[in-house]
């Protein structure tokens, strides 16, 4: 008997997420989502610019055809940062090839998608160091002075 | 953990940075559908909320829902803010059992009355209370002594929201809600046979972030349970172009067309599978090639057949009705044996049995 993974499928789902494992072949019904959300990142930098104001943009809870999402990251382009962070799983934060319009992309430790936003600001919040882990790094490094042995 | 500890406190202590919680707190403002703005809220509230004291009951319950919220495969974020709670009582997971597992539940109650938060799964038997017992109490007292100094009640799973299963008919234990014996305390209703672990989570950050949330009219979370499973359906675009899986091999099943016609109950059932997805994201029923059964809407066990399309009226019902007044019960038996032996007829000339010949042969 044939194994059910070797048997092809061809599925014509529009817009499986991605994590989903499922074999599709992209779909060309477009939502027409694209143009008005580059139309918001386009305020939103112009409002930045002007008055400092930071902007979030869940591209979770914008529905987009696979095409139209390559699309997205094909028109923001690449920028001159890429940073990965490993906190509870990985995390990608890069700028676009739009100054200011950064793309943040967080997955779980098991590399599940679970949160993707376009951030228009300096520099993503993530990014920064934390006060609160810079007070816990603190006392450990006078923990370690206090207690370690080092050369003079 | 230190009881008066706060959720931040407990959090940093089990290792986990500022910079993984505000990973969870944007992934969990993202999967409750709340604008980017709020991330800074929830990330400045739910640190400094303090851990509240949990006392979990299970009645008629199969575990299902204690499986779903403690069988992730890998330790998340969400574990982590289940472990930051102070579970105080539940009988399923905790050590201590008999005299010393009541005496546990005695002490939370006393030492945080009004401030706990009361978990239920499971529906209650409302005829012979010896159907389900406790330490020898019936679930019918220990709800309602333990519902007394709750801040809040959250019915987990469809039996504890609605009855689920065990009120399905004949109902032989006259199972009911939680809802049906409590009134006097707010009650947020999580339903799902099980629901989704990251919804159960989700609404413990909620109640802890913004306090009670938004509920529909079934007393569901409207962060979760506010759209359709059809509305955020990947095979929506189908249905709307009126192309449908009629059989669960035809051409239009393997393309992954729609299974509107099969008998999902995507249109009239609202949860968050269609997005949260279960199995750590990986896929729901729907994405399976099943329809949906509709376990997260009241009575879902006895709203007709999972196989029939909503809006077709149950030809087995009409027929057994139809024959039930002709010539009473042995139309019924008659029905069953013709059926079967069209089953049997079938499978000698290797045709493929059809749903139909499932929902005819009783």
């Amino acid at each position: 008997m044939e194994r059910i993974e070797n048997i092809s499928i061809e599925t014509e789902s529009p817009s499986i997420p991605a994590g989903a494992g499922a074999t599709c072949t992209p779909c060309s019904v477009p939502t027409g989502n694209l143009l008005p959300l580059l139309h918001e990142i386009r305020h939103a930098l112009n409002s930045w610019l002007d008055d400092g104001s930071i902007h979030v943009i869940d591209l979770g809870s914008i529905p987009m055809a696979p095409h139209e999402e390559t699309q997205l990251l094909e028109t923001l382009g690449q920028g001159e940062i890429q940073a990965t962070l490993s906190a509870l799983g990985n995390s990608e934060v890069i700028e676009t090839g739009i100054a200011g319009v950064w793309l943040v992309t967080h997955h779980n430790e098991e590399g599940v998608l679970v949160g993707r936003f376009i951030e228009i600001c300096h520099i993503p919040e993530i990014l920064k160091s934390q006060t609160e882990d810079a007070r816990f790094a603190l006392q450990a490094l006078d923990n370690l002075l206090a207690t370690a042995e080092i050369e003079k | 953990m230190k009881k008066d500890q706060t959720l931040g406190e407990s959090l940093r202590e089990q290792g986990v940075s500022r910079r993984s919680f505000l990973k969870f707190c944007a992934a969990t403002a993202s999967m409750m559908a709340l604008p980017p703005s709020m991330i800074p809220v929830i990330a400045a509230t739910l640190e400094k909320a303090r851990r509240p004291s949990v006392i979990w009951l299970s009645f008629q319950e199969c575990t299902g829902c204690t499986e779903s919220i403690t069988r992730s495969s890998s330790a998340t974020i969400e574990d982590l803010i289940f472990n930051a709670i102070s579970l105080d009582y539940h009988h399923t997971l905790q050590a201590a059992s008999g005299d010393a597992a009541e005496a546990a539940r005695e002490a939370a109650m006393e030492e945080n009355h009004g401030k706990y938060v009361l978990v239920v799964d499971g529906s209650i038997p409302t005829g012979n209370p010896g159907y389900s017992t406790i330490a020898g109490i019936s679930n019918i007292d220990m709800l309602k002594e333990t519902a007394a100094g709750a801040a809040a009640i959250v019915a987990v799973g469809s039996c504890a929201a609605f009855g689920g299963i065990p009120k399905a008919n004949p109902n032989p234990t006259g199972a009911v809600s939680v809802s049906d014996l409590i009134t006097d305390k707010p009650i947020i209703n999580v339903p799902g046979c099980p629901p989704i672990p990251a919804v159960i989570t989700g609404v413990l950050v909620q109640f802890l972030t913004f306090g009670l949330p938004e509920l529909d009219d079934l007393g569901r979370p409207a962060a979760f349970y506010g759209k359709s499973i059809h509305d955020r359906c990947y095979r929506r675009p189908f249905y709307d172009r009126g192309q449908f899986a009629e059989t669960f091999d035809d051409e239009g099943a393997k393309k992954g067309w729609c299974l509107f016609k099969l008998g999902c109950k995507g249109p009239t059932t609202y949860n968050a599978c269609a997005t949260t997805k279960w199995n750590d994201g990986t896929s729901f029923p729907i994405e399976a090639g099943h329809p949906c059964l509709g376990c997260s809407e009241p009575d879902f066990w006895d709203a007709g057949s999972f196989y029939k399309a909503l809006s077709t009226p149950t030809e087995s019902l009409g027929k057994a009705a139809t024959y039930a007044v002709g010539a009473g019960l042995l139309a019924g038996a008659a029905i069953g044996a013709v059926n079967r032996g069209r089953k049997q007829a079938a499978a000698k000339r290797h045709q493929k049995v059809t749903i139909d010949d499932l929902e005819k042969e009783s």
